[in-house]
């Protein structure tokens, strides 16, 4: 007896319309409650919403690749525009020396030492901020200048031009959406940035001591192949900024329309990582991440999805899928967020995590010790990007302590 | 794939620290294969070829076994044990009395001897040694790079997985020493062309062999793993006690639970992800007491300085642990 092969609902949302970029809920809500696994008319791909559908497509590295992007393109059968990234493009057996190098070159070792460095860091830049008084851009003043100094210096990038390496993760991540008008009319500037970017990940231009050049030192121990080195290097610089930024910004938005939970983290400071880790689960920085089935076809939840066709994993809807979470929609940093899937999960969870823990941690520890409440000023302006929840501006009022 | 969906659908993550004996089978004179599978039937934690994992006997021996079945089989293990008489016990144990169905403590799995990128590879294998080179050439093969297996043991009958290898697309050099005596390394290597990497496992002698032959050759090209005999460290599945310095509070750690639940229950959350040591998010600085290290993320470096543990999955050497928390 066979068991009948179900056919996964229809939903004819596009999740990359302009109204669906700023306010992603409702969408999210109607692909997570229509099914485990539905089929977007749209776009011709299946898609998840659910918590542990994620969690499943995530942990089976076996049947769901990476290889064929984890943008909405197809590279079974479109050219990418871009070599893939690696590792982040990689399946095992290619994915595995990268990612080992990239582990090692971002250890907890390597992060305890920088430590004290970011968090004089941070301390200088709510200092400043402080100093001005008032309200300030909480987007343009302290999420994306103080990430943009600690971490390209740590990768050994020169100090110039650091606002457009924004700029080129921005486009880098609406690029794994479909190329519509979007991105045809930032496709010149994509072009030229993305030739910037990897004269940047050369050897000479990497200064000695920092990740850069620790891949490249690497490479030359035969760890990574030579071609690969700059490959890593530009994952790095791709992967570790704009999500980051955004990420911080999230945090900040969240308890400027929390002022409870500002309490709750001044009275006990312990808390910023945790803190960072439900700003990650409730924002969702990266909301869209393609995986793709192999040369065969998957058995998978009573569905068969043929050979090479795209899953896309709605990581914001997981996140507040209320079969996993309490109250998913509510910001609170009493929750345990562990587990989120605003990371990823298993062979390719963000390598990086662990750096921009530390960049939110020293930044929260900064601001919880000097700030004693902080407000919107004003209406805040989200940006469009296909795969990343983005802002432009987030006016905020700071209260010193 | 259901179980696992059903487990993350009741929030449920168990932490991996047990593993389950799913099959035993003799496969060369003295030498077992083991089949492993998680107790719940989920998904074993990933690995790539060179990995080994702790072995937690039930009579307190830890030993480290190099994986040498499928890692595209996502739930099940396998070692190869070769019996010493004049070991410590460890793999008298297991040809003795492990039986089906009985549940092991486990760590890892963790790699010192990872299979980097090469034009051709050349391994060389001696005795059991040929466990962790089994998964790097089925890579190999994968990525239709050409090799050369050099396997030298005692006699045919004792050489684990010859058969296995036969048919492999490479080329074999099987060296029984009663039939040849001792392989010349440096001879079967002969001029090593650039791009082309070197692995090494087996007795202590064979390496030093490989390591004078090495001498003329390019740097990084010989990659080995000496086995080495975790005799003294016992495991410690043992109740124990956590001190949470900062918080003040003692607690117990019963075998079947991790620290990070016990912290979670005692009302102090520790930040995790994967619950299988393999994310590192958890980590936590141990002022006092060592730790029984069972991830597969913190370098040697990391698990000898002792500074730091990640609760979700590691135990404790020590009656007490204090942590930083």
């Amino acid at each position: 007896m066979t068991t009948p092969v179900l056919t996964p609902p229809v939903v004819d949302d596009d999740p990359y319309a302009e109204e669906h970029l700023i306010d992603r809920l409702p969408v999210q809500q109607r692909v997570r409650e229509a099914g485990p696994v539905v089929y977007l008319s749209a776009l011709d791909v299946y898609a998840t919403g659910r918590y542990d559908v994620i969690r499943e497509v995530l942990a089976d590295w076996q049947h769901f690749h990476v290889g064929a992007g984890v943008g909405l393109a197809n590279f079974h059968v479109e050219k990418p525009w871009r070599p893939p990234a690696l590792p982040t493009e990689a399946d095992p057996p290619v994915h595995d020396a990268p990612r080992r190098v990239l582990t090692e070159v971002l250890s907890t070792r390597v992060l305890r030492r920088l430590r004290s460095e970011w968090l004089a860091e941070a301390e200088q830049s709510v200092d400043q901020v402080l100093a001005r008084g008032g309200v300030i851009d909480a987007m343009n003043e302290l999420a994306a200048p103080f990430p943009l100094k600690v971490f390209p210096d740590a990768v050994g990038l020169p100090p110039e031009r650091r606002r457009d390496l924004l700029a080129y993760g921005d486009l880098v991540f609406n690029a794994f959406g479909p190329q519509n008008a979007l991105f045809e009319k930032s496709a010149t500037r994509l072009t030229q940035l993305s030739a910037w970017v990897t004269t940047l990940c050369r050897r000479e231009n990497l200064a000695p001591g920092g990740f850069g050049a620790s891949i490249w030192e690497a490479a030359d121990r035969g760890e990574i192949t030579l071609e690969q080195a700059p490959l890593v290097v530009r994952s790095l610089v791709s992967a570790g900024i704009d999500t980051t930024v955004h990420g911080i910004a999230a945090i900040l938005h969240a308890f400027a329309t929390h002022p409870e939970q500002w309490q709750l983290l001044r009275k006990d400071p312990g808390l910023a990582r945790r803190a960072f880790d439900e700003a990650v689960r409730w924002a969702s920085p990266l909301q869209i991440v393609f995986h793709t089935t192999g040369d065969d076809p998957v058995e998978f939840l009573g569905t068969t999805i043929g050979p090479h066709q795209k899953m896309m994993l709605l990581i914001g809807a997981g996140n507040r899928d209320p079969r996993r979470w309490d109250a998913p929609n509510n910001f609170d940093l009493g929750r345990d967020p562990s587990g989120h899937v605003g990371f990823g999960m298993g062979l390719h969870q963000c390598v990086g995590q662990h750096v921009a823990r530390l960049e939110a941690e020293v930044l929260l520890t900064a601001l919880a010790d000097r700030v004693e409440h902080l407000e919107l000023a004003g209406t805040p302006e989200r940006g469009y990007n296909n795969s990343l929840q983005t802002w432009n501006t987030l006016p905020v009022r700071l209260v010193p302590a | 794939m259901n179980t696992a969906v059903a487990a993350a659908r009741a929030g449920l993550d168990t932490d991996a620290t047990s593993i389950q004996v799913v099959g035993v089978e003799v496969v060369a004179e003295g030498v077992v294969a083991v089949t492993l599978a998680d107790p719940t039937g989920r998904r074993l934690p990933p690995w790539t070829p060179g990995s080994h994992i702790d072995v937690i006997l039930p009579n307190g021996l830890v030993r480290q076994y190099s994986l040498c079945g499928d890692r595209w089989d996502a739930y099940t293990y396998r070692i190869a044990v070769l019996r010493e008489t004049a070991g410590s016990g460890g793999s008298e144990w297991i040809h003795t009395q492990l039986a089906e169905g009985q549940i092991l403590g486990f760590g890892g799995p963790r790699n010192h001897f990872h299979l980097v990128p090469a034009e051709r590879y050349l391994f060389i294998a001696g005795g059991i040694g040929i466990t962790p080179l089994l998964p790097m050439i089925q890579q190999a093969d994968r990525l239709k790079i050409p090799w050369k297996l050099l396997y030298g043991g005692r006699w045919r009958r004792s050489m684990a997985f010859a058969d296995e290898l036969t048919d492999a697309r490479g080329h074999v050099d099987l060296v029984p020493e009663n039939e040849f005596g001792r392989p010349d390394i440096a001879d079967w290597v002969g001029d090593i062309e650039k791009g082309t990497r070197v692995y090494c496992c087996g007795p202590a002698g064979l390496l030093d062999a490989a390591e004078r032959a090495s001498a003329n050759w390019l740097p990084h090209t010989l990659h080995t793993e000496r086995f080495v005999n975790g005799a003294g460290r016992r495991a410690d599945d043992r109740p124990f006690v956590v001190h949470l310095q900062r918080s003040g509070l003692d607690l117990p750690v019963a075998p079947g639970t991790s620290i990070l639940d016990a912290m979670a229950q005692a009302g102090v959350g520790v930040l995790s992800s994967c619950r299988q040591g393999t994310c590192g998010t958890c980590e936590v600085a141990v002022l006092a007491g060592r730790p029984d290290h069972r991830d597969s993320m913190l370098s040697e470096t990391d698990r000898d300085a002792g500074d730091c543990i990640l609760v979700c999955v590691s135990r404790a050497h020590t009656s007490t642990l204090t942590l930083d928390a």
